[in-house]
């Protein structure tokens, strides 16, 4: 009976065992649209066997709210810098510790201790850029280095100028053009700066994605994010990334492990497999950003490595500016302008 | 005598029952997978409102209703009328019907000139309507897009032809998202119209001539009143999507010409007030269900009329 | 062509056939657009910029793209088909008989997926199927499964029905007595007479399943990326002529199978 019972269990140990190690054999990555390089995935399926299957999400709110509803089955995510705090407040996701990797070495030291994830306890860098004014400048040949191109629009401009529809990358711009400081709950501040926008939107055509309108001109002018900007460039020459001296917001998107994941130890592997340079660099061709990964660049592709949005001018660096999570009253304020200018 | 009346009964009974059977696995699924669900919203607009989104469940809060009409100005405290949220409604309102009356004035001719072509030609006509549904929805507004972009066909034609001498702004505007409600429920309006027409008795017509001289007295008082239930449920099935349409004006609007679909999302998504976002979504239920009843009362209504 | 050998054609109401051609090229330009600009040698939607088949190519070899069409795919034929068996069992037991109590709460039900904004249902569905994701600690196709069959059936249930209304019940009166089984009646004599509007049902729900973004969007799990949704994802980014090369490529299976469907039925 006994053994019978032993044999049973070894069994159905064994069944449980060879059907885990077949479940192993994949990964699902929760990513933003189009951001994905598929070279990057067929190489880690080369190299470890393990096949990723993307799904797209088009902001961080929705796949928020998707994996805080519960259940939704991925293995990992890739939120903003400013998204992070939220997430791993919330119990989102797992502590994998990619500081005790060993290609962690390879992390660029300025992405190690950021206020979103101090340590990297949690994500690892995926791609970063910024946020400013992509202008035609054959249409307007002032200073582009300047919020004033989208909120106290030149009349070349006016009416052809599309603001991406993102909460904090345009408050942030706006609250540092008026002469603020991020997560400031100044209400009289404040106030100007929803003044100034809606005054501002009367001039804008749009409030959508897409660099693709510089390409048709049906804007001349976009808050947009610089690799899209650099992509624009590839086809019309004459268009050109400002860095605003007021101020702008900095991006970084990292990749983190859910709590609820599938396949944490797949994940793990994955997280390892692109913060070695030669893999960072792969995303960068693919979705024209700058990764976080020292000795990246030489993997790159020339046109990226040489690209003036990629690489921010030395007298620009110091007017960028992070996102950081603010406190909820004031979090709530900005919400509240956000969704008039929306309206 | 009473066996008859006893045997009809339980006839009755067991026809009743192979009826719920039959109708059960269809009933249960939109039960589970699209009424059960709504009950939902009806729960989440009187919580309060969660720190990131979400609900703060068991937190019973009004916030969500009051905040579809007025609002809390965020700099003084006051409280001013959300006026943003009732243009946002009469935007869709309107849009809606005027997406509805211009399918019905380009719907009802074709689905006449169709439904009066030999039946040969009739089916391949039919066929010619339907193909364009097996192009995904979506791709065909991102090429309308393309044919509004402001180096496209359409601004291209019109200044090739003389009649504008620099492009024209037509994309992100009310018109453009109208127009991408009229192309997408178009098909939903010829098919009803044509489906009653074709059922619809042509020697009416001829004997109509003695009757009425002219074709357009013909049309009024003969076509129009046989066909009018194709007509209801034409305008019904474009009303309903367009004034929740999310798709069409997201693409076409470009983010600044909301209707109460994206209002909805926004507040589920970047806006983070879901009470405020389930309050909204009944107001548009109700809203088409008060469209709705004036749709069945109107038609039932004059076809007693008719018949009395 | 007959009509036209009357001097003066009855049923003609002017200008009726120009609405109609205009209405056909209408419907068929933006269509004309997608596959044009599947061919533009640069990365466009709206300005051409020379020929070339690089988005095919690209397309064809895009993982992606081709498991998200394929899924696609799936999803509405297996939804296409079970909305369907639902909707002509639902319009059998509905239609042709006397009202009864009910009737009418169960016809407005069948409706019912038809007056929900899209939107709406695609929030509290998300909401729901989180909870039961959770809890089951399963997330697989099921969800997308059910909540396309529930969107499809009403589709799906209106020809099928408008079918029922026309047939003459006589012959069914026969065939109950002639076949003491009503399954039999039902396979040997209904069915057949029935055929069109189930294939016009099946067809109608499964290119609204085929369309369907939103719902699909909210609901959908690890790689349950249909073609909408991956296009959805790609607003954020470039739109570029590879999703009209995927769908051009679609568009022909597509336009031969209807083709195909409408021939056999004008056989019947």
């Amino acid at each position: 009976m006994r053994s019978i019972l032993t044999a049973l269990t070894s069994a159905m140990l064994l069944a449980a065992a060879s059907s885990a190690a077949l479940a192993e054999e994949e990964l699902s990555l929760y990513n933003w649209g189009n951001y994905t390089s598929p070279e990057l995935l067929e190489k880690f399926k080369k190299e470890t066997g393990i096949k990723v299957t993307v799904t797209d999400y088009d902001s961080n709110d929705t796949a928020l709210s998707k994996v805080r509803a519960g259940g939704s089955g991925f293995d990992m995510v890739v939120p903003s810098a400013n998204f992070v705090p939220i997430w791993i407040k919330e119990g989102l996701l797992l502590e994998s510790r990619p500081d005790q990797m060993p290609n962690f070495k390879n992390v660029d030291e300025r992405w190690v201790n950021v206020s979103w994830d101090p340590g990297r306890h949690y994500s690892v860098p995926w791609q970063w850029g910024m946020t400013g004014p992509v202008v035609a400048t054959s249409v307007y040949k002032g200073d582009i280095n300047t919020s004033a191109i989208w909120l106290d629009p030149p009349q070349e401009l006016k009416g052809k100028i599309n603001v991406v529809p993102e909460k904090n990358d345009v408050l942030y711009a706006a609250i540092r053009y008026v002469g603020g400081t991020w997560c400031t709950g100044d209400k009289a501040l404040l106030k100007k700066v929803r003044d100034k926008l809606l005054e501002a939107k009367k001039s804008w055509v749009s409030m959508d994605y897409g660099i693709e309108k510089m390409d048709s001109r049906d804007t001349l002018a976009q808050l947009y994010y610089n690799g899209a900007a650099f992509r624009a460039r590839q086809v019309n020459a004459d268009i050109k990334l400002g860095f605003p001296k007021e101020g702008y917001s900095l991006f970084m998107d990292s990749v983190a492990i859910l709590a609820d994941a599938p396949h944490p130890d797949n994940a793990k592997k994955f997280l390892n497999f692109i913060m070695a340079p030669e893999n960072a660099a792969l995303i960068s061709n693919f979705a024209t950003y700058a990764n976080g990964i020292k000795g990246s660049t030489q993997f790159m592709r020339d046109d990226i490595k040489a690209a003036p949005e990629l690489n921010i001018p030395a007298e620009y660096i110091a007017a960028g500016g992070w996102q950081e999570v603010c406190p909820a009253e004031v979090d709530e304020l900005y919400t509240r302008i956000w969704t008039d200018l929306m309206k | 005598m009473s066996s008859i009346a006893e045997m009809a009964a339980t006839r009755r009974t067991a026809e009743g029952r192979r009826r719920w059977l039959l109708k059960a696995p269809a009933l249960a699924t939109i039960v589970i997978a699209s009424v059960g669900p709504l009950a939902v919203m009806l729960v989440y607009s009187v919580m309060a409102k969660g720190a990131f989104g979400g609900v703060a469940l068991g937190h019973f809060s009004l916030d969500g209703w009051t905040n579809v009409f007025v609002e809390r100005d965020p700099f003084d405290d006051t409280l001013v009328l959300a006026d943003a949220n009732l243009i946002i409604f009469w935007r869709s309102i309107k849009l809606a019907l005027v997406a509805t009356l211009a399918t019905l004035l380009i719907g009802f001719p074709t689905a006449y000139y169709i439904a009066t072509r030999p039946e040969q030609v009739r089916s391949q006509w039919m066929l010619l309507i339907t193909i364009p549904f097996w192009t995904n929805l979506l791709i065909r507004t991102f090429a309308i897009m393309g044919l509004l972009s402001n180096q496209g066909p359409v601004n291209n034609i019109l200044i090739w032809a003389g009649l504008i001498d620099k492009p024209m702004q037509m994309l992100f505007t009310d018109g453009a998202v109208l127009l991408g409600l009229v192309y997408v429920y178009l098909p939903l309006m010829v098919l009803p119209i044509y489906a009653s027409l074709e059922r619809m008795d042509f020697n009416l017509v001829e004997a109509g001539y003695d009757l009425y001289a002219t074709r357009s007295k013909v049309l009024w008082h003969i076509v129009i009143p046989s066909c009018k239930p194709g007509l209801i449920a034409g305008s019904i099935l474009v009303f309903i999507p367009a004034i929740g349409a999310y798709v069409t004006p997201r693409v076409l609007g470009g983010g600044k010409n909301m209707m109460m679909g994206n209002l909805i999302e926004l507040q589920f998504g970047q806006g983070r007030n879901w009470p405020l976002g389930a309050a909204l979504s009944i107001c548009l239920l109700v809203i088409v269900t008060v469209a709705l009843i004036i749709y069945i009362r109107g038609s039932s209504g004059k076809e007693n009329a008719h018949g009395g | 062509m007959a009509a036209s050998q009357h001097a003066f054609d009855l049923k003609a109401q002017p200008g009726f056939s120009i609405i109609a051609r205009l209405a056909i090229v209408a419907l068929y330009l933006p269509i004309l657009i997608l596959v044009v600009f599947a061919f533009n040698a640069t990365s466009s939607l709206g300005v051409w910029g020379g020929f070339s088949f690089d988005w095919f190519v690209k397309a064809w070899h895009n993982d992606l793209i081709i498991n998200a069409a394929l899924f696609s795919l799936f999803l509405a034929t297996v939804a296409g088909v079970l909305a369907t068996v639902m909707a002509t069992m639902a319009a059998i037991a509905m239609t042709r008989t006397d009202a009864y109590r009910g009737q009418l709460v169960s016809y407005a039900l069948i409706n019912q997926p038809l007056i929900v904004p899209e939107i709406v249902t695609a929030i509290s569905l998300l909401i729901v199927f989180a909870a039961v994701k959770s809890a089951t600690g399963y997330s697989g196709t099921g969800y997308l499964v059910l909540a396309h069959t529930a969107f499809c059936i009403p589709f799906a249930y209106l020809p099928i029905r408008a079918r029922l209304e026309g047939m003459d019940l006589t012959l069914e009166t026969a065939a109950a007595d002639l076949y003491a089984d009503p399954w039999k009646a039902f396979l040997h004599v209904t069915l057949p007479r029935l055929a069109p509007g189930i294939v016009a049902g099946f067809m109608l729900a499964f290119v609204i399943s085929l369309d369907d973004v939103v719902i699909t969007d909210l609901v959908k799990s690890g790689g349950q990326e249909t073609l909408p949704t991956y296009m959805l994802g790609q607003i954020r980014r470039d739109m570029t002529p590879e999703v009209n090369a995927a769908a051009t490529m679609l568009l022909v299976p597509s336009i031969l199978l209807v083709t195909a469907v409408h021939l056999i039925n004008r056989k019947k």
